[in-house]
């Protein structure tokens, strides 16, 4: 497979700039001729629907959910970076986008990130013009707090609820265009596959979930913001419902997927408390602002977080992180915490957690001033485990949070499939193999408010469409492949629910394709993948109808292609022999634990192509090469 | 721990819906609300019956997905400290207790199947005029307009409504006003809001009628039902800004701009 990211010539600075002005516009008189279908609402889909709709282009948008409003974006929590320098204390779109470069492990592509740098700022003009209620000091000013990997202060935020006042915010730019009868919505459809006619994405079939009934939609480009995977572990922090069908229906029509090992295993989460657990609680990473990482010096330390003196207390990420401390990124923060458990000083229910403190910030600045930054973290801390974490250090542990790999996409943000464009966390292209904390709203949003209004204007205009509508024979084809996997679906009638093979699932990827790796364990996890699924299709039970709302047949579709991606996932881990980022190869680590990067070998996108049932899927590269930056090894000590 | 559910089961809109009872036995004591109901579905499953219908999505209190009507209360007993259901634990719950579980109740929230119900009245208001209408692209910088801090706080207070519908379902007249005038209060409380300030909440009281909710009659259940603790002052606030709009429209001669057939 050829994969040509169509990046602009030019000095990178200049190059967003240069692109833009030679894209080609659709005359806005002849932009309502054109309908463009959204799938997922929440950041990146909302604000691309947004502002196709502003165009006065026709757009569809669909969400599984009951409303746009409940996409996952809802649950970030702590902010979303922009380079506005206004602490004046040194950032710029230059650092911000080295902070982004770094972070990733230098295994993103620069022209992409400095893009991101670039509208970062005109992101927070945007939502505050929207009405996005932000903190804000005393003079009437944005306020600004720090984040993991960065040593500036550069991420805004609205308490812990940013994710949420963010897609309020562009959820409600959605609806003024659903009032001027640009945009329609469609919630309660669930994509379930793609139409590729005359070699362009023209359309997507879906199912109505309240009727059941299956309905195919045409238009003259599809994007896909579909969000991540993360559930392919089944305990993760993502919602339940988030499903990773939409992109592998892509992938197997034709798009490529790349770097699917790239998972971000979050730092800072609730530990899972028992067996019956269905998701994970992430607790901010903005705790890491005033709250200090430590284990008990002594393994097996029994005694209550506030008993055991100072002296016996191991700050490990202070220690081995000196300049960056408590604030290194999420995959050394996630891996040094597992180190510190698998060495037996983790405490809790089966010693998988860490301590993360703040008595010192409440001595400090006071109580008062604790609750006012993290008040509605505590309080959910409190309603899950029953314990007030002012009086006693929190629990935390890592947990499955982010994909940084999905579609493959060019600078224009489409995949190998000609008119599918792929926004926000569903594509693969800004993160590297980490990403960094408060980036995934800010790249949700740019890949929707300011990237793909230019890209997509840029393809309709220089693509020659046919007329393809709903009566095109590939619609008929793509309607009957759904429609036979409905009724796969339903008609063994064994005894075991898609959820209980969700989660052997998520277990056999967890201990094997999780926080680290090793050639062993995903040559075995290959060879169990296929058995489950093989298992799957023997014996999983589907009860009710297709004719209905049907709750059942919805998770063991989703669940049906985890099962397949997560092969594809192995084998990339498999194939990536370097440790970068969140993928953690044990065989490749520097003396002190730390990921050892092969820049020689796999300084590269790696991009699967579908070749058919069974077959070995291909392997493309795009190598990965820096114009401005020189590759360094990470150094956060 | 073991309970007695009596649930609500309901087809599908079009079908009358009935009470059944399912005996929820060896439940964890840590394990959810939410947990225990998959744990009951899991068994129901097995069996080849089909599932309790309800909707829930994040399972941390944000989404607003969930909304169970747990023993006649919204949320069940967690609403009262600012929880969802999907963040309720069975500690709020006895050992052999009968919990009875219902969807919630409203004319403008038809049922769809067992404990899903259709919120999309909250949509259709927000459609009518729940934004700021600025284009992507010509904002001047963020700083531009300075906020002061306690009027963000205030407006943030407003905004953190999650729609979830809880305030419809605990109020005797089923009313939406607790929801409408979070909406109108935060972006009222902003000054990026100001100039569609009488157009909004004249547009989006009037879509609330069109749904079929309530009028507020000042019982205050929605503000104790609410899981994010809104205040009915944004009530008092929607009744403010609407009669304000409506003697300005007035005022101004302008007939045109006057909605019909609200109260």
């Amino acid at each position: 497979m050829k994969l040509d990211a169509r990046i602009p010539i030019g000095p990178l600075a200049e190059k967003w700039d240069r692109g833009r002005a030679e894209m080609k516009l659709v005359n806005p008189a002849n932009r309502r001729k054109y309908t463009v279908i959204v799938v997922g609402t929440g950041l990146a889909g909302a604000s691309a629907a947004a502002a196709l709709g502003e165009q006065g282009y026709q757009v569809l948008a669909f969400c599984f959910q009951d409303t746009a409003r409940r996409a996952h974006s809802i649950a970030a929590q702590g902010g979303i970076n922009a380079a506005k320098n206004y602490q004046n204390d040194g950032d710029s779109i230059q650092r911000l986008f080295y902070d982004t470069i770094k972070g990733g492990d230098f295994r993103a592509r620069e022209a992409n990130v400095y893009r991101l740098a670039q509208v970062s700022v005109q992101i927070i003009d945007h939502c505050v013009a929207l009405g996005v209620p932000f903190a804000r000091e005393y003079g009437g000013v944005l306020a600004n707090r720090s984040f993991g990997g960065a040593q500036v202060s550069r991420t805004f935020y609205a308490r812990g609820q940013t994710g949420q006042q963010l897609l309020l915010g562009a959820y409600s730019a959605m609806l003024r265009q659903v009032a001027a009868g640009r945009v329609k919505l469609f919630s309660r459809h669930e994509m379930l596959d793609l139409v590729v006619a005359n070699g362009a994405a023209r359309g997507i079939v879906v199912r109505d979930l309240v009727s059941g009934e299956i309905e195919s939609f045409a238009a003259d480009a599809v994007c896909l913001a579909t969000g991540g995977y993360s559930n392919v572990f089944y305990l993760s922090t993502n919602a339940k419902g988030c499903n990773v069908t939409a992109i592998w229906r892509a992938y197997k029509r034709g798009a490529a997927m790349a770097n699917p090992c790239f998972t971000q295993i979050h730092p800072t989460c609730i530990p899972q408390a028992g067996e019956h657990q269905s998701k994970l609680t992430l607790m901010s990473e903005s705790l890491r602002n005033d709250g200090r990482v430590w284990v008990p010096v002594r393994p097996g330390d029994t005694r209550r977080p506030e008993q055991i003196p100072e002296a016996e207390r191991d700050y490990y990420l202070e220690r081995l992180y000196p300049a960056f401390g408590n604030l290194v990124p999420r995959d050394v923060a996630s891996r040094a915490a597992k180190r510190q458990c698998d060495e037996g000083r983790g405490v809790g229910p089966g010693g998988r957690g860490v301590y993360l403190d703040f008595r010192d910030a409440i001595r400090r600045d006071g109580r008062a001033s604790v609750e006012a930054r993290y008040g509605n973290l505590f309080d959910i801390y409190r309603e899950i485990t029953g314990e007030d974490a002012y009086r006693t250090a929190m629990r935390i542990y890592p947990a499955p949070h982010y994909t940084m790999g999905g579609l493959w996409v060019d600078y224009h943000l489409m995949s190998t499939i000609p008119g599918l464009f792929v926004l926000g966390e569903a594509n693969f292209s800004d993160h590297g193999a980490n990403r960094l904390g408060a980036s995934a709203l800010m790249q949700g949003l740019a890949d929707g408010f300011f990237i793909l209004p230019y890209t997509l204007g840029h393809y309709l205009a220089t693509s020659r469409l046919d007329r393809v509508d709903t009566t095109h024979p590939e619609f008929a084809e793509v309607r009957r492949d759904a429609e036979r996997r409905i009724a796969r679906l339903l008609a063994p009638k064994g005894r075991r629910t898609a959820d209980s093979f969700h989660r052997e699932l998520g277990l056999l990827m967890w201990n094997r394709c999780g926080m680290s790796r090793s050639e062993k364990g995903l040559t075995e996890l290959l060879q169990k993948i296929p058995a489950l699924r093989e298992e799957f299709w023997k014996t999983v039970v589907v009860t009710g109808g297709a004719e209905r709302m049907n709750q059942s047949l919805e998770r063991a579709g989703r669940v049906a292609d985890f099962l397949e991606f997560a092969e594809l996932m192995a084998l990339d881990a498999l194939t990536r022999r370097e440790s970068c980022g969140g993928h953690f190869r044990e065989e490749f680590q520097t003396a002190d634990g730390e990921a050892l990067r092969d820049d020689q070998r796999f300084a590269h996108v790696a991009a699967w192509g579908y070749t058919g049932e069974d077959r070995a899927p291909e392997r493309s590269l795009e190598p990965i090469e820096f114009e401005t930056l020189h590759l360094d090894q990470r150094n956060y000590k | 721990m073991d309970f007695l559910l009596r649930v609500w089961r309901q087809k599908d809109a079009a079908s009358p819906g009935k009470f059944v009872e399912y005996e929820a036995k060896g439940i964890p004591a840590q394990a959810s609300f939410l947990e225990m109901l998959d744990l009951v579905n899991q068994r129901l499953e097995e069996q080849g019956e089909e599932p309790i219908h309800f909707e829930h999505d994040c399972r941390e209190g944000i989404c607003g997905c969930c909304g169970l009507t747990i023993d006649g209360q919204p949320h069940g007993p967690g609403a009262r400290r600012g929880v969802t259901t999907c963040q309720l634990y069975l500690r709020d719950f006895r050992d052999g207790q009968t919990i009875t579980v219902e969807p919630f109740r409203a004319t403008a929230f038809p049922v769809l199947r067992d404990l899903i119900v259709d919120r999309s009245a909250f949509d259709r208001i927000l459609i009518a005029g729940g934004y700021i209408s600025v284009n992507t692209g010509g904002a001047p910088d963020a700083n531009a307009i300075p906020v002061p801090k306690e009027r963000a706080e205030e407006a943030m207070d407003s905004a953190a409504c999650i729609g979830c519908g809880a305030c419809v379902a605990s109020c005797r007249n089923a009313s939406a006003m607790l929801f409408v005038g979070a909406k109108v209060s935060h972006l009222g409380l902003l000054p990026q809001g100001q100039p569609e300030r009488e157009k909004r909440v004249l547009a989006m009281v009037q879509a609330m009628d069109r749904e079929g909710f309530g009028h507020c009659t000042n019982e205050g259940e929605c503000e104790a039902k609410c899981p994010k603790k809104i205040s009915v002052s944004n009530i008092a606030r929607l009744n403010r800004e609407y009669l304000r709009a409506r003697f300005l429209a007035w005022w101004n001669g302008g007939a045109k701009t006057e909605p019909k057939g609200s109260g």
